[in-house]
């Protein structure tokens, strides 16, 4: 993994697993770098999640815990959208780990 | 799931022991903590000029500290017996990954510094000088070992190389050179508590979440406490239960059987962690502390027993170094084992026939179970030998009407790792993850063909995170892993309390999932 990525002329650094170096450095261009990186074609869906990533992020200073997440894409987007195969289906290395790569946040850590 | 970047094992039929490879996972080291995660648990940053000589003192200390460790050392006689035991070996078909050799890796070592005939003639005794090269193998195969101890049951001499790897992890660290996932999460239990990183408000939204969940689906109000002062019991569980699937479905588990009991029970906010990472590097000053957090809570929270949620290797540092580490435990009430596990807890009330069961409610299920090697071979339960591995599988029977186990030669004394404990759960370390679990993904597909298995439980936070993530490289669903309360969260019988009815709405929590919250329609 390159040590900085390109978004629109800008280097931003990223850790070795490709996680942003510093948070703020998150713009909505980071996302779609890191989405073209992985082969994902970021949806209006994608968004909605990103940005839930990073609101819960803003108040509790992690990322949502899977349940919290399915439960709210279920309110948002329809119940039968409210389960981890569909959050798979956008993200398929993972929501926890993939979706909060591309929205800047710091990768889940510990028995996930 | 992710696309492979190397060849998945195939399943077979009848387990076979592959030809040996040299070098095969040569490749595979998992990534380097820098000096800020280093520096938390007492270690160097990084290597120093004589790194050498600093590593041989560690080693002669290490060797004079643990006994065993120049027994097992010593004691080897090459019989082979241990070779094909170790699922690594058997997934990935290179020698270094056979027990005996990542025990050679050290005992070149030892002979040529800590033996007459090693340092006199080391060339005739397989001794070898520490050099960088060395160090690398040692780091690349001793983060290929899940000190998981199956190895150990086959030795004629009992050699546990589990604790071999915990040594030589241990002799890493102290010259600076140490692994980023433990030590960086390790790092995050001292600063906010658990291994996730999850703080307090985060921890009381998610529980707040569950109690609605529950009522919605139940009708009935159970509570998911936290920091409550004077409750009975304290349950210390692994973060993963707060965050991750199918986790939370055996933590929703967990509080229903409280309910059932009738007991008072809380989580901790400050010792919001079970696992103990401490042991996976062999750092005794670190086990140490993280169990600490422990006894400060059951002080402050003034709790008369402390109970362990699904964790296999919090279960073995529970039981067996708990007082060691941070006892004495006189201040709790005696009548109860200290501590005691969730699945002691449950399989005592089914035994006193205080729990209800509605079995069909898993009747879309055909189970079997996965012994986690640190429940298997490092802890006992209950009060007869083997409780172990008969507690658990008593409670799946006793909530689903089939269950039928793997292949003898892989569960109970004899089970095979998941391929993700020891600290190996992480990115960087897929492929070994992935081989690694083969030798039990092929004894699971065997129960699937023949009895028509549908679902695993286990009771190891590892062991779920793990299948989830290698059994899709299988062809399987990550859903067929499942926590062993999850079955007794589907099946129990739930009495409903007075308060049940008055259905004054708890809108003090969740903002995030109102329907009119504020946060979703900004995501829109
Ligand atoms: S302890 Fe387990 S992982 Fe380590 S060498 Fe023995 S069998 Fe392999
Ligand atoms: S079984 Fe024990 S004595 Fe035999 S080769 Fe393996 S470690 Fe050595």
């Amino acid at each position: 993994m390159a040590d900085t990525i390109d978004v629109n002329g800008k280097q931003i650094a990223v850790d070795e697993e490709g996680y942003l170096a510093n948070l703020n450095d998150w713009e909505p261009g980071v996302a779609e770098v890191m989405s073209k990186q992985d082969n994902i074609e970021l949806t209006d869906e994608h968004w909605d999640i990103i940005k839930f990533l990073r609101e819960y992020y803003e108040e509790y200073q992690i990322a949502p815990a899977v349940r919290v997440l399915t439960k709210a894409v279920g309110k948002k987007m329809g119940k039968d959208k409210g389960n981890s195969k569909y959050l798979y289906s956008l993200f398929p290395y993972g929501p926890a780990k993939q979706a909060c790569r591309f929205a800047g946040l710091p990768k889940p850590t510990g028995c996930v | 799931m992710a696309k492979a970047t190397f060849v998945v094992p195939a399943l077979r039929q009848y387990p076979q022991v592959p030809a040996v490879t040299p070098g095969t996972m040569a490749h595979s080291a998992p990534f380097v903590a820098k000096p800020e995660f280093q520096a938390p648990l007492g270690f160097p940053g990084e290597l120093a000029d004589d790194w050498q000589a600093q590593a041989i003192a560690k080693m002669g200390e290490l060797l004079g500290k643990y006994r065993s460790l120049r027994v097992y050392m010593d004691s080897c006689v090459k019989c082979g017996a241990c070779t094909d035991k170790c699922h690594y070996f058997l997934g990935t078909k290179d020698p270094k990954n056979m027990p005996v050799g990542r025990q050679d890796l050290m005992r070149g070592v030892y002979r040529r510094y800590f033996t007459l005939a090693g340092r006199i003639a080391p060339k005739l005794v397989g001794a070898t000088d520490f050099t960088k090269e060395v160090l690398d193998d040692w780091y690349s195969y001793f983060h290929q070992c899940s000190q998981c101890r199956r190895c150990s049951v086959f030795c004629p001499y009992g050699i546990d190389t589990a604790e071999i790897s915990m040594a030589a992890r241990e002799i890493m660290d102290s010259i600076g050179v140490g692994q980023k996932y433990c030590n960086e999460i390790i790092g995050k239990v001292y600063t906010i508590g658990n291994n996730l990183g999850l703080p307090g408000p985060a921890l009381r939204d998610t529980l707040e979440g569950l109690e609605e969940d529950v009522y919605d689906e139940t009708g009935v109000k159970v509570r998911y406490p936290i920091d409550q002062v004077g409750a009975d019991i304290l349950l210390v569980t692994p973060s993963a239960d707060f965050f991750a699937e199918p986790h939370v479905d055996g933590l929703i588990g967990y509080g229903k059987v409280f309910h059932e009991a009738g007991v008072s029970w809380t989580l901790s906010s400050y010792a919001s962690e079970a696992a103990n990472f401490g042991m996976f590097i062999g750092s005794y000053e670190n086990m140490r502390r993280i169990s600490l957090r422990i006894r400060e809570e059951a002080i402050r929270l003034k709790v008369k027993r402390i109970i362990f949620g699904e964790c296999g290797h919090a279960w073995r540092v529970a039981y067996s170094f708990l007082n060691t580490l941070a006892g004495p435990w006189d201040f709790l009430d005696s009548r109860y084992p200290v501590p005691q596990h969730i699945c002691e807890f449950t399989y005592d009330l089914i035994q006193q026939g205080k729990l209800t069961f509605d079995k069909t409610q898993n009747d879309d299920k055909i189970l079997t179970y996965h012994d986690s090697c640190n429940v298997a071979r490092g802890s006992r339960m209950g009060d007869q030998p083997g409780g172990q591995f008969d507690i658990p599988r008593a409670i799946i029977k006793a909530v689903c009407n089939q269950f039928y186990d793997m292949d003898e030669d892989t569960i109970r004394k004899r089970t095979f790792c998941c391929g993700g404990g020891g600290g190996l759960l992480t990115d960087d370390l897929m492929e070994l993850r992935v081989k690694g679990a083969q030798p039990r993904v092929e004894a699971l597909n065997n129960v699937m063909q023949e009895k028509g298995v549908t679902h695993m439980a286990a009771i190891c936070a590892i062991c779920k995170s793990q299948f989830t993530k290698v059994l899709p490289y299988y062809g399987m669903e990550m859903d067929q892993i499942v926590s062993l309360h999850q079955l007794v969260s589907n099946a129990i019988v739930l009495t409903p309390r007075e308060d049940d009815e008055d259905d004054e709405d708890d809108d003090d929590s969740q903002a995030l999932d109102d329907d009119d919250s504020e946060s979703v329609d900004e995501a829109a």
